[in-house]
């Protein structure tokens, strides 16, 4: 009565748009590309070092991981390959070998796997494994230690330092041109504004990040830094040099938008990002720190389940 | 099939597919040499009513069990009944019918068709092509005051019900008559796609006009952007008292009433392997396998049976699986061609929030219903507010089972809320 032949038989829906969790991380690495490559040519050899290591060595954690699980091997979706990367970009180009493997770990297990692995990241796990590095170890986060050995050709204070030492009166070298053409120093990967805002806005268009947090991130950043500065212009910095300098436009492109440690509604989103821009600059203006990128992004982070509060009425639910 | 765009910044939109095509082709596979009918009865249940052997006539009534009837579509000898097994635990009776040379008619619906009454319209038209929930109008809980009769059909790529309206307009126009007085509602409205409302309301049929970006026909949907009125999570159109029949249950109906003879030919769109779809007339416990032959389709070995369309059907493990009343759509999916889920966790990428025409926190609901808690994912999640379009999983990154989770969920819910019933 039956025939023998066997179907596949499996629940709807039975089509898929064909997206896929490691093209979407191929594409965050492609898109983070140019302003890598700029780092790479800027710093040397040194840089592809510790881009090559920290790569290597976040993939290896998770292999590592995997293994001790004895779960599925999932280092083929590219997000181990993403946040070593990305958190390369952070680094300053000489810092030491087990500086970086430290790093990785800290983002790769401690910020994401001992979670549950990707997608249950409460926190950015690059911001989380690059913060208790530079809690723990300061000096090697100090650009002008680090790279105090380079001749750009150009002013080699860090601009955020340059900033907090000498207030708006420092930073006057620095045109707005120059920061986006990578003449500052800083992390490998995120001194290239021009490169980092075509990555993000690639990522935009690919709708692989989010717009309304990178938007509402910048906003919050131009608007509070603007308030400062016409509060008190000798005192403050104007806000094109708070969006060009320091961690800010890869913490809007490629670390705020991160998606686990992030609301998904459209207001959960934009207050998410203001908030972060906001924290920033109160970080960079009255903090203690030259840069508040990554202590702001950490603390909207935590606040995320509380923005995601505010979400739409769902269809014909009863109060 | 459809792939995500480029641009990946704009929501995603799918659209049903509108029947343009003014004469499309119709296969007609309706001469098989064995039926099976599928009653809504384990086979513990049934009655001795029919045996091995058993003669039954074209239009004949099956009554096996209590208020589950169905009639036979050939005239033939009953030649097996066993149980058959059915999606989400449902077990059904199967009587196997060896169809006879030469048909006849069975006489006693055709004596009352033009006087029916609600009962015995219950009785004989609940099983016509199109499957009209005639037993809503009976339920006691339900007081049915709007008849939506839907044009559109249920699922993207499907186009049965247009064609019934395209085609049989004036079975459409008199079953539309013929339900209005034996349920004695008057307020009855066809929801058509534009070009097709045009043509029937130049009939003179109540008609409105719905959009063709799924999951705009589906009854909520429907309700909500048509009627104004919102269903309530857990509740059903039925509770606010509209009660939905496609197009061509009703015009079966019509057929029925006017011609005296139960039709038994149901209209499906078939959809092939590389996505083309065929419009086929076949008859009523067909043997799916007959449907592949009299089209020129081969089913390999793993190869994918749908019944229903290609986000919401469901998935037949036979091809000996006989054609439904309800079955609007057949697809056909090559094993290379099959996107499969993953047991990947929700990255929270929001692809499923954008889309979800419910507003449901899907990545949130998704991890509750992973970890099994139903209750608080009804509580706090809005489970019961979906409408079953399948979009999150259509979309999903993760390429998570959303859509089968959801429906697991409130199967579970459903029982255990059936079990305490049963325990007070």
């Amino acid at each position: 009565m039956y025939s023998q032949k066997k179907l596949i038989v499996s629940h709807a829906p039975f089509i898929h748009d064909g997206s896929r969790v490691n093209t979407r991380n191929y594409h965050i690495l492609l898109a983070a590309l140019p302003a890598l490559l700029m780092g790479l040519f800027q710093y040397g050899i040194p840089a592809v070092g510790v881009a090559a290591l920290s790569v290597s060595s976040a993939i290896l954690w998770e292999l590592a991981i995997n293994i001790l699980r004895k779960s599925e091997k999932t280092i083929g979706d590219g997000n181990a390959a993403v946040i070593g990367l990305i958190f390369a970009m952070l680094l300053p180009a000489t810092v030491p070998w087990w500086f970086v493997i430290t790093g990785t770990f800290f983002a790769v297990v401690v910020g994401q796997q001992i979670f549950g692995g990707i997608g249950s990241s409460p926190f950015n796990p690059v911001v989380l494994g690059a913060l208790i590095l530079f809690v723990g170890w300061k000096d090697y986060f100090d650009f002008n230690v680090a790279l105090v050995n380079y001749d750009f050709g150009f002013d080699a204070i860090y601009p955020l330092t340059a900033l907090k030492s000498f207030g708006p009166s420092g930073i006057q070298g620095f045109t707005p041109g120059d920061l986006l053409m990578a003449k500052q120093t800083g992390g490998i990967g995120s001194t290239f504004g021009l490169g980092l805002i075509v990555g993000g806005i690639y990522l935009i268009i690919r709708g692989i990040i989010r717009w309304e947090i990178s938007l509402s991130f910048l906003a919050g950043i131009f608007i509070t830094a603007l308030i400062f500065n016409i509060v008190a212009p000798d005192q403050y910095a104007g806000p094109m040099f708070h969006l060009l300098s320091g961690y800010t436009l890869i913490g809007a492109f490629f670390l705020a938008p991160e998606d686990s440690s992030s609301p998904v509604n459209f207001i959960p989103m934009l207050i998410f990002g203001f908030v972060g821009g906001f924290m920033t600059i109160l970080i960079r203006n009255i903090g203690a720190y030259v840069d508040g990128v990554l202590f702001a992004i950490l603390l909207i982070n935590l606040l995320a389940p509380i923005f995601e509060k505010i979400r739409p009425k769902a269809l014909g639910k009863v109060d | 099939m459809i792939k995500k765009s480029f641009i990946g910044l704009v929501k995603p939109r799918i659209d049903y597919t509108v029947l343009t095509d003014l004469d499309p082709a119709l296969i007609d596979v309706s001469k098989p040499s064995q039926v099976k009918l599928l009653l809504e009865s384990p086979l513990e249940k049934v009655n001795g009513e029919l045996k091995k052997g058993d003669l039954l006539k074209t239009g004949q009534l099956v009554s096996m069990a209590k208020d589950v009837f169905a009639t036979s579509p050939v005239t033939g000898t009953v030649s097996g009944i066993s149980g058959w097994a059915g999606d989400f635990g449902r077990s059904y009776t199967a009587i196997t019918l060896d169809v006879a040379k030469d048909e006849e008619f069975d006489e006693q619906f055709s004596g009352t068709a033009k006087e029916i009454s609600l009962e015995s319209a219950i009785r004989y038209l609940s099983a016509v092509p199109g499957s009209p929930p005639l037993k809503n109008f009976k339920h006691p809980d339900v007081d049915i005051h709007t008849i939506i009769v839907n044009a559109m059909d249920e699922d993207i790529s499907v186009t049965t019900n247009q064609y019934v309206v395209q085609s049989r307009l004036k079975a459409l126009k008199s079953g539309i008559a013929a339900v209005g007085k034996f349920t004695g509602i008057n307020s009855i409205v066809l929801v058509a796609p534009e070009r097709l409302a045009a043509v029937a309301s130049a009939a003179g049929i109540e008609v409105k006009v719905v959009g063709s970006q799924y999951p705009s026909a589906q009854p909520k949907m429907i309700i909500k952007n048509l009627f104004g009125q919102v269903v309530p999570a857990g509740k059903k159109p039925e509770n606010l008292g509209y009660c939905f029949m496609s197009a061509e249950a009703v015009a079966s109906i019509g057929n029925a009433i006017s011609t005296g003879k139960i039709p038994t030919d149901k209209i499906l769109t078939l959809i092939k392997k590389d996505g083309s779809t065929t419009l086929v007339s076949v008859k009523i416990g067909t043997p799916v396998a007959e449907v592949f032959k009299a089209c020129d389709i081969e089913v390999n070995e793993k190869d994918r049976v749908v019944f229903g369309g290609p986000l919401t059907g469901s998935a037949i493990y036979s091809e000996d699986h006989p054609i439904l009343p309800d079955t609007n759509a057949i697809l056909v999916q090559d094993k290379d061609n099959i996107p499969l889920v993953s047991n990947y966790p929700c990255v929270n990428c929001g692809e499923c929030i954008r889309i979800c025409p419910a507003r449901i926190q899907v990545n949130m609901l998704v991890r509750l219903l992973e970890a099994g808690h139903y209750e608080e994912a009804a509580t706090s999640y809005d489970l019961h507010s979906c409408i079953e379009c399948g979009l999150c999983s259509f979309v999903c990154v993760a390429r998570i089972p959303i859509f089968q989770y959801i429906r697991l969920a409130k199967y579970e819910l459903d029982r255990i809320k059936l079990a305490e019933a049963e325990y007070v």
